[in-house]
């Protein structure tokens, strides 16, 4: 934890940090409604790694008989037959975790497009109403984008996107076999548009806050405006930046409706996008209301128990990266 | 002059006291199957209008939600598509009747561009379609049991569901009786893993992939194929006709079923594949779960007035909403069972007497 930031005027009443910094302790205990309030946040603070801490524990007890029954194997199988009752996850986590990868790679450079134009480029009278629009498009629920992506975007996958990519790329094994729609290429599709807003927003907030020093500095030495943000604005923010695309990252890896209605729902590990996938959050929606028996049903507690760990790995993972790329130098890292 | 609070206070009291009805309120919660959920629905509408002594509540959880909610007596009565294990009925010591109210049918449905009128399926071919060794539309077999149809060249395309759903039980049930490969390599369950195809989430998620994929098949809901217009296919009973499913045929299943049933059977039987001339195979009943001893006699009493009207004059709400009428025939059985329904060691059945 961060000590609190306090800062103290350095003209009031010429007394030192230290002993303003005392008498503000001193302050803070002996109020009784300041004990009462800090009492009351320091609970709420408390509440929620508690909620997280009580998920995690209802999730690990009951998936504990899948647990004992299959052991790690259920993370690296890929067998799910509710009738035999065998149960392996594999597709699900290659499934989430690839379609979240595609989702990013197509909406990072998306978002980051649209927060740069938005602050560097754009004429003024274009810019609110432009990042209001792109932010609206985080309102729109879940199922409608599933709906969507099922009668648009797939139709428009089949007829015109696939035929040249698979003349091109056909031969690799990325882009290999027949394309029925449903695949992990209009999942992950569905899933960047999703987190464009969400990228796009926080990264526009983010770059807003650079101080122009930064930019007048970079064009006094001569750059371009295109050479600017690269060298001076956009490495100034980075760490607000990565912090938007793990924001993106994280409703990627748990989105589930939009995701079930277009992936194909199939329990297969296929490297090629063209073929179906399954993510984790799309078979717990899919089979939580049916799972009949007890091991059915603490497998897929099991499935949620990995995508809650997952969740908290890729996070911390990211949040590990932004700590060794930006030692507090840069905005935004405060936050993260 | 203003009235004082104390006046508003207390004419307000008196209408709600003078609104309140009088008989003693019996509330009745239910959860289980989606399948039913629209008839279950209209048919407590309108028995609310008729007796307003109970308030029903039906929360269409999904068959497997209602199993676990009945089993846990959270709910006063279930409702599943799929039919309660033996284990799951172990575990509650027995006390559960299955109820069937109504049927439903589950159809194939697919696209064919060019294609009229209805394709004919044999048993043996939508087992081998659905385990993926049946791969083109001309496919000779397919041509031989529909003599006179262009079948266009075209791979086919299984789509299945991929939410688990009663609607997978009653195919995968009626796939394994038909085929012993499918039984052996799938089996029958609300979800099963499945040979080959998409998965669609819910009858809009296969419909929708079925009628945007040229040489896809998919299964459906009767009633959701007839609102729907999706081609429905004709298949192949155990008498050797190829049958178009609708509420007639589906009724006639039933009625084909119960020649091998006892009449004090307890209703969790499948009726896939039953003989008669008229009976489309993939047909099943969907029950209401109740229990044989309840603790409290007034609730049980209403339940079972409930569902003897439901069977009785409920029935004809039925078609019209895409559901299969039981069999006439099969009402004395159901009556003799809901007669067995005890409180308190007591029998609590108030209809005409069992003959």
């Amino acid at each position: 934890m961060t000590p609190p930031d306090i800062t103290v005027p350095p003209a009031s009443g010429g007394a030192s940090v230290p002993q303003a910094e005392a008498r503000l302790a001193s302050l803070l205990t002996t109020n009784r409604g300041d004990r009462v309030y800090r009492v009351l946040l320091t609970g709420l603070a408390l509440a929620l790694p508690l909620l997280l801490v009580t998920i995690l524990l209802e999730l690990y007890t009951s998936a504990r008989p899948s647990l004992a029954r299959f052991g790690w194997a259920f993370l690296w199988t890929s067998v799910w037959d509710p009738v035999a009752e065998i149960y392996g996850a594999a597709p699900m986590i290659f499934g989430t975790l690839v379609s979240s990868l595609l989702a990013l790679l197509i909406a990072v450079p998306l978002a980051l497009g649209v927060a740069i134009f938005l602050t560097e480029f754009a004429p003024r009278p274009l810019r609110r109403p432009v990042a209001f629009v792109i932010e609206l498009l985080a309102a729109v629920p879940s199922v409608v984008y599933g709906f969507w992506g099922l009668f648009v975007l797939i139709p428009f996958l089949r007829q015109v996107v696939v035929p040249p990519l698979k003349a091109v790329l056909g031969w690799t094994p990325f882009i290999e076999g027949v394309f029925y729609g449903n695949s992990m290429l209009a999942g992950g599709i569905i899933l960047a548009i999703m987190i464009v807003p969400y990228i796009a927003a926080v990264s526009r907030e983010v770059l807003l806050a650079v101080p122009s020093a930064q930019r007048e500095a970079a064009v006094g030495l001569g750059a371009t405006r295109w050479e600017a943000v690269w060298t001076a604005v956009l490495p100034y923010g980075r760490a607000g930046v990565f912090g938007a695309i793990m924001l993106g990252l994280g409703r990627a890896l748990g989105e589930t409706m939009a995701v079930t209605m277009v992936i194909g729902n199939r329990h297969d590990i296929s490297l090629s996008v063209l073929q179906p996938g399954y993510t984790m959050a799309a078979a717990l929606a899919n089979e939580f209301s049916e799972a009949t028996t007890d091991l059915y049903l603490s497998a897929l507690f099991e499935v949620g128990l990995i995508l809650f760990v997952l969740t908290v790995v890729v996070n911390a993972l990211a949040r590990l990266l932004v700590w060794r790329v930006a030692r507090g130098a840069a905005i935004g890292s405060r936050a993260l | 002059m203003r009235p004082s609070t104390g006046r508003i206070l207390t004419s307000v009291l008196a209408t709600a006291l003078a609104a309140a009805p009088l008989a003693a309120q019996v509330r009745l919660n239910g959860a289980g199957a989606t399948f039913p959920n629209i008839i279950y629905q209209n048919w407590m509408l309108t028995y609310n209008q008729q007796f307003d002594n109970v308030e029903l509540n039906y929360q269409s959880i999904g068959s497997g939600g209602g199993i676990r909610q009945f089993s846990d007596n959270t709910v006063d009565f279930g409702a599943t598509d799929a039919p309660m294990t033996d284990s799951a009925v172990a575990a509650i010591k027995g006390n559960a009747h299955h109820i069937p109210t109504v049927l439903g049918a589950v159809v194939p449905t697919y696209n064919l561009p060019g294609s009229r009128g209805a394709i004919r399926f044999t048993p043996a071919l939508l087992a081998d379609i659905f385990l993926g060794r049946l791969t083109r539309w001309d496919d000779p077999r397919l041509a031989a049991a529909n003599p006179g149809v262009a079948l266009p060249s075209l791979d086919v395309l299984v789509v299945h569901r991929s939410d688990g759903s009663g609607t997978s039980f009653v195919w995968t049930d009626y796939l394994s009786k038909v085929s012993p490969e499918w039984a052996r390599k799938v089996g029958r369950g609300t979800s099963v893993n499945w040979p080959t195809g998409l998965g669609g989430r819910g009858n809009e998620g296969v419909a929708a992939t079925v009628r945007q994929t040229p040489g896809a098949i998919g299964y459906v809901e009767l009633g959701y194929a007839e609102q729907t217009g999706m081609p429905a296919g004709q298949v192949q009973n155990r008498a050797g006709t190829y049958v178009t499913p609708n509420v007639q045929t589906v009724t006639a299943a039933a009625a084909g079923a119960m020649t091998a049933m006892q009449p004090s059977t307890d209703f969790r039987v499948s009726i896939t594949d039953p003989p008669g001339a008229d009976a489309y195979p993939v047909a099943s009943f969907t029950w209401l779960l109740v229990r044989r001893q309840y603790p409290d006699a007034a609730k049980a009493r209403e339940l079972v007035k409930f569902i003897w009207w439901a069977l009785t004059e409920g029935q004809a709400q039925a078609p019209k909403l895409g559901y299969a009428p039981l069999p006439k025939t099969m009402l004395p059985w159901i009556q003799a069972t809901l007669a067995t329904v005890t409180a308190a060691g007591h029998p609590v059945w108030t209809g005409p007497k069992p003959r």
